[in-house]
Parts: C-alpha cells; structure tokens; sequence
C-alpha cells in the first residue's frame, strides 16, 4: 500500500527499503529536511564527515568491504562538486554507490541561487546515471531505480538530486517493488557456443594463464569461489590486477602475484610468454598491459566482462564472452567438466618450470637496513603481525600503494580497498573509515603515504567522533615519493615541488585530534611499534619514518612491453626514452 | 643495464601509445539509437562523442512516440572500425538508451536530409538558379524581387551539390536538418 509523505520523509523511506543502515554525509541548507528526518528515526546511522569527498570515499569504503552499495547524503552547490571526486573514483573502479544531493527549489534553478550548481550536469560524465527529481511523486521509485542501476551489471556511481521544495511537497510513497527497474536490464548469462570454445582453449593451451580482476570482486563471493575451483582444478597459474587482489588467495598454488607496471617479475612474463590469456573481469588497462603493441605477442584471449564496451576496447580478444562473471565461470566449469576435465598436462609441466625460473629472481627482495627502516621492510612486517587476523587494508595512492599490493598477501575477497583506476590521493582514510563502519570489530588498516594520507586528514575528527579504531600506518618519507621516482627516472633528478617541507608532527597532529599517536623511525622498534598501534583500542596515527629516496621496483618503464622489466638492483637511469617520458 | 639486458635508452614508445594493434582505415556509418524522451538525454549523447573524442558528422533527434516518451537520434559518425564498435557499445551502456541500430551494416537504408538555402541575386542568375533547382526538384518556398528559398530533400551528397552549384549564383545561408535515416524493407 501506498501512503502518502514528505519528499523528505520518502527518502529515509526508501533507504530503509533499500536495506541501507549507515549513510556518510555533511548537512548544508538544501537537505536540511531530510536531515530533520533523519534526527527523527533511529535505523539508519548517520556518518558525519568532515568534507564531502571523504564522504563518497567513505561510502566506496564501505561498498567495497561489505559488497553492498554504499550511500551519501550531501548538501546543494559546493556539496555536490566535492563529491565529484569521489564519483569519478567509484565510475573508474566501479563501486556501487548511491548520492544524494540537495537542490535550491525548482523555482529557483536556473537563477544562480545560493549555493546553486548543475549537479546533473557536473556529475553526468562522472556517473552511471543521474537524476534530478522534479516531482515529489517521483522521488520514491527514483531512489529505488538508483539502487538497482548503482548495482546491476557493471556497478557504479550514481546521483540523485532533490530540490528543496520537492523534499518539503508531500506524495504517495512507491515501495521498492514497484519501481521500474526493466529499462536497464544487463546481459548476466554468457554465450554458450562461446564458452565451449573457450574450453576447447582451455584443454589444449601449453602455455595458459588466469589475468583476473575487480570484476570478480563486484561479482561476489560466489565468483571468487568459483575461480578459485577453476584455477586449482585446471592447475593454471593466475595473476590479478591491482583491483583483483584477494579474489584468489595469495597462497594458493597457482597465484602469481600482482601484474602491471609494479607488478611482480613472474606475473608480467607469464602475461608476455603465454599461449592462452584468460581475462575474467579486468580491462587491459594501461598500467597491465604496458606498450600494447608488443603486448602477449602469442597469446589468444579471452575477455569475460559483463560491460560490452569493454571488449575490443584496447586489446583484440579471440573469444569474448559478455557476462557476469560469477555465471560464466560457472559455465565454463560445467562445460569443462562434462567435457572430462582435460588440461594439456606435459606442456602445463614446462610452463610451470619455466615459470619457477622466473620465481627465482625473487623481484620483492630487498636488503633491511639496520639504520632506517626500508618501506619494503615495513610492509613486510605489517604483514608478518597482522596477516592472521580479521583484517582490511585500504590505500592512498602512490609508492606505499604498490608496496602493499607486492607484500600483503590477501587470502579473501573484499579485503583490499585502493584506489585502481582514478588513482586518488586521499582516497585511503576516509575509505578505512567506510570499512570499519562495515565491520565494527575488524582490524582496518590504511597504509598511507604521507601527501596523500594530508589530503584529507580531517578525516580524524570522523573517526575520534564515532570512536572508528582505524588505523592510519603511515610511511613517511617526506616526498611525494612516485613523483619524485619518476623525476629520478625520466627527468633528470629535477626534483621540482616533489617533496614536503613543514610536515606536522603526527603524533602531536593525533593528539590534537584526541587520538593516539606513535613514532617509530627505528627498524629494531618497528614490531613493537606495529603492536602497540594493533592493540590500541581506538584510532592511531602511525608515523613510520622510512628511506627517503626509495624506488618502487619492480618497473614496467613507460613505453615498455612486460618482458623489459626494471628490477630493484637495475641501473634506472635513462631507461625511459623521451617519447616514453610524455606519459605518466 | 639491468639483469634483463635493456639497453639504456631503447625505450621508443610510450604507455599510452594505445592504437597501434588495430586498422586507421576510416569509415562513415549511420546509428539510430532509440531513448527515452527525459531531460539530458541528447546531453548524455553528445557527452559521450565529445568525452571519448568520437566524430559527430551529422545528428538529428526528435520525439517519435509521445505516448511512449521516446525519441529518435540518428548520428552520422566517421572512425576505424574499432571505434565505431566503440561507439555502439558505449551509446548501449547508457541508462535512458534502449536501441542502437547500425544502418549502414544492418542491410539498405534510406537516408535523406532537408536543406533551406537562401539564393539572392538577378537577371540570368537569377534565372538560372531557378533552373538547377528546377532540375534537383527544390522548392521555391519565399520569394522576394532579389532572392530565393530553396527548400530541398535528398541525401547528403545530392543537398552538397545543390549548394555548390548555387554558390556562385549568390547562396547567401544554409540551414540543413541533418540525416533521418530508415531501414529499407518490412523489418
């Protein structure tokens, strides 16, 4: 039954229908009545932020960790543009989540009004889709259409925006069932025919490999379940993405580690030397595939991706198969099996030997200093006194970014919060924050670099007013330190406003903000250090003074394909041509 | 050098050197993409060609189906084959968008434009402007002691002729409509 209610009312309604029980956001005058709501009702949590783009991050947070969308609630006008960001982050590394944006009154759009901006027209190119709502009537089935765009095929971001007067104007309210949902309907189911020939593919290759990615991630658990069966029944090796981390356990027998332009040694020459490329929900992007004309010369490929415009986008694919992956894989399997599990065991025998000598580079090595602490050696501790617990790992962006993907191992889906696609600074903090709201008791850890980890430290004030015990492992080594990587690399050690002068004190910066910080420049503290920020029951500010002029290795040189690896021990100077040096 | 033997400075290209794989060979097709009549539709349209750098040779949209609130975009569009099935994919990701159809692949169509051009002028080529039109079958649709409107259909190519022929005979403005395009035959 339909009954009738505010605008404003209808909004907490329909949230509530949606299942959504925490909300980040940051009031202003245009959702002042939905605010009113929201103070009168106790099933939805309110989440206040200190900044709107730690909103959107924090709602990524928590999207990413929970496998639910996550929402945001924020003001008109400059409310809206700093959630741009944030939507433009979730589009890239599709992230389910739902904003709600305030409006000046419908009468008075187009006037240039107080806090007034074309939140539609902002955020169109940064969205799925968006909506502004001019009808009371309206407002209910939108927000449920929302819902299910947000999270049906490929997710993503999208945006609703409510003009004051729509949210005061009362109408029936349209429950969650009837909402029109049919108009976007993605393919789920893949192509048969095309399955059976990816089979065929998959029981002759001599030289296969599994390139996965966040795609098996928003599929849900299911998927990772299944392509952990796959892999392990198949005997492939597998690598992933940035995005894909945890879809296959770090310690199971096939994993490779990470690819890409950080990625490991083994990973990117399996990607180059293979005969059978298995893409299941990655998107060749750059930062993988490295120069496209020499990329896996030898490969055939298959593409499994739920979004069609990703098919044939960069790389030419021999067998396409648009779907979601959970169900492809689940076809794949059966087709396999009911075929006889065949796999071409002598040639998976040499492939497997081949790759072992490549393991034995053993890229991630690296000397710990008995005097500083290396930023190597730092994960690699972290990872040592925190791999057995319940634990999620958000990041900022930059070198401690791909020095968490090279020496965390993550066993599970959902556990590894970055930002891939968009390359946020800024991103880790608030998104810990949207985790640890997902999972009150689990052990959140953002590890940061210290720019990125400044660009929205007033984050703290969020986590010491809802007593979020996220922890903040910073590795500082008062640089921006890919930057300052790149400029030893490719512009001549000119290192031109690549580092941080006048950096805070961070434990006095914990302090102000009542929490609890801690120092630790000494390798001999380092575990002890990481102990005491584990066992704190609140949120820490961890300043892990580290190597300054440390360089991220291994390196795909721009411009490079996968087999020109730069490794730790390589000479690095001039290794990227000038044409190389045009791109980032 | 490193352990992999790289040359110092054997780097040619850069990562983002993106097209190599794939045909430059050009093509020019027409797409009509079938949506929902709602506020920012065409924008989501256009936003796209001019977000991803696509060509919009032609485009032309108007209401179809009143009771049904949808409307017709018929886009004249120029790129390598791989672009051009870009383009398709990336209109049928949009939310409001419930048809793309392919003209120029999926059979025979029939394209036609109308076009308005002011011709002003006198004596012979007055008379004469009078006559090429005769022989393209425009229009006379406003008339004056020193000029003419010529309204005409046709396809593109026939509307371009048109115009260059009139052109030194005294063609003072254009209004084109661009493409509207229909699949030739019973489906």
């Amino acid at each position: 039954m339909s009954k009738a209610m505010t605008g404003a009312k209808m909004v907490v309604q329909a949230l509530r229908d949606q299942g959504v029980d925490t909300v980040f956001g940051y009031p202003g005058g245009a959702v002042l009545p939905i605010y009113d709501e929201i103070f009168q009702q106790n099933d939805i949590r309110h989440i206040l932020v200190r900044h709107e783009q730690g909103a959107v991050h924090a709602a990524e947070g928590y999207a990413r960790a929970t496998g639910k969308p996550g929402v945001c609630l924020v003001t008109s006008g400059p409310g809206a543009t700093n959630a741009v960001t944030g939507l433009t982050d979730a589009l890239m590394d599709s992230i389910p989540i739902v904003v709600l944006t305030g409006q000046v009154p419908t009468f008075m759009i187009g006037s240039d009004a107080f806090q007034e901006a074309d939140t539609v027209g902002i955020t169109r190119p940064c969205t799925k889709h968006n909506w502004l709502v001019k009808e009371t009537e309206k407002l209910s089935a939108t927000i449920h259409e929302a819902f299910h765009v947000a999270t049906a095929g490929r997710p993503g971001p999208v945006l609703v925006d409510i003009p004051k007067d729509v949210q005061f104007a009362s109408a029936d309210y349209q429950p969650r069932n009837a909402a029109k949902t049919q108009r976007y309907q993605p393919q789920v189911k893949g192509d048969m025919e095309m399955i059976t020939k990816l089979v065929e593919a998959i029981e002759t290759a001599k030289r296969p490999v599994f390139y996965t990615g966040g795609g098996v991630i928003n599929s849900g658990p299911a998927a990772s379940q299944l392509l952990r069966e796959l892999v392990d029944a198949t005997g492939f090796p597998i690598t992933s993405t940035l995005m894909g981390l945890g879809a296959y356990p770090a310690s199971g027998r096939g994993w490779l580690g990470m690819l890409g332009m950080h990625g490991l040694y083994e990973a990117n020459l399996a990607m180059h030397g293979c005969d059978l490329m298995i893409n299941v929900g990655a998107r060749f992007d750059d930062r993988i595939t490295g120069r496209l004309d020499a990329f896996s010369p030898n490969s055939r490929k298959a593409h499994i991706d739920i979004d069609p415009s990703s098919i044939n986008k960069v790389v030419r694919t021999d067998f396409p198969i648009i779907g979601d992956v959970g169900h492809v894989l689940e076809d794949v399997l059966k087709v396999w099996k009911a075929r006889g599990r065949k796999v071409n065991r002598e040639g998976l025998q040499r492939w497997w030997a081949e790759i072992e000598e490549w393991k034995k580079v053993d890229c991630l090595k690296y000397k710990p200093s008995g005097k500083t602490i290396r930023p190597q050696h730092a994960m690699a501790r972290l990872e040592a006194l925190t791999k057995d617990r319940d634990r999620y790992i958000c990041t900022e962006v930059g070198q401690h970014q791909m020095w968490a993907a090279q020496y965390l191992g993550f066993e599970d889906p959902n556990r590894w919060m970055t930002s891939g696609g968009l390359g946020t600074m800024g991103y880790g903090f608030p998104a810990s924050i949207g985790v640890q709201m997902g999972h009150p008791d689990a052990l959140v850890i953002n590890v940061a670099g210290e720019a990125s980890w400044l660009m929205n430290m007033q984050e703290l004030g969020t986590a010491v007013q809802f007593r979020l015990p996220v922890k903040q492992f910073i590795l500082n080594n008062e640089r921006l330190g890919m930057v300052r990587q790149w400029q030893e690399l490719l512009h001549g050690e000119r290192y031109s406003h690549s580092w941080s002068e006048a950096l805070p004190d961070f434990v006095k910066l914990a302090e102000a903000f009542g929490c609890k910080g801690i120092i630790c420049k000494d390798p001999a503290d380092l575990d002890d250090a990481i102990m005491e920020m584990i066992e704190h029951d609140g949120p820490v500010v961890f300043d892990c003074l580290v190597e300054k002029h440390e360089n991220c290795f291994p390196m795909i040189p721009s411009g490079e394909p996968h087999n020109k690896m730069l490794l730790g021990e390589a000479s690095t100077k001039d290794a990227i041509g000038a044409k190389g040096a045009v791109m980032v | 050098m490193s352990a992999l033997k790289i040359k110092k400075g054997s780097t040619k290209h850069s990562a983002y050197n993106l097209r190599p794989t794939f045909s430059e060979h050009l093509e020019t097709h027409t797409l009509a993409v079938i949506v929902d009549n709602e506020p920012g539709v065409l924008a989501r349209v256009i936003g796209l060609f001019s977000g991803r750098g696509y060509n919009i040779d032609s485009l032309t949209v108007a209401e179809i189906d009143h009771e049904g609130h949808q409307s017709r975009i018929t886009i004249v569009t120029t790129g390598t084959p791989q672009v051009i099935e870009q383009i398709k994919a990336q209109l049928g990701r949009i939310v409001p968008v419930h048809e793309v159809h392919d003209l120029t692949v999926e059979g025979r169509s029939v394209e036609r434009e109308l076009a308005l051009l002011k011709v002003s002028g006198s004596g012979d080529k007055r008379v004469e402007a009078l006559r090429l039109a005769d022989i393209f079958r425009a229009q006379v649709v406003d008339s004056t002691l020193e000029s003419f409107v010529f309204q005409i259909t046709g396809t593109p190519e026939k509307v371009d002729a048109f115009a260059d022929l009139m052109r030194p005979l005294g063609l003072q403005e254009v209004a084109r409509t661009g493409v509207a395009a229909l699949a030739r035959g019973t489906e």
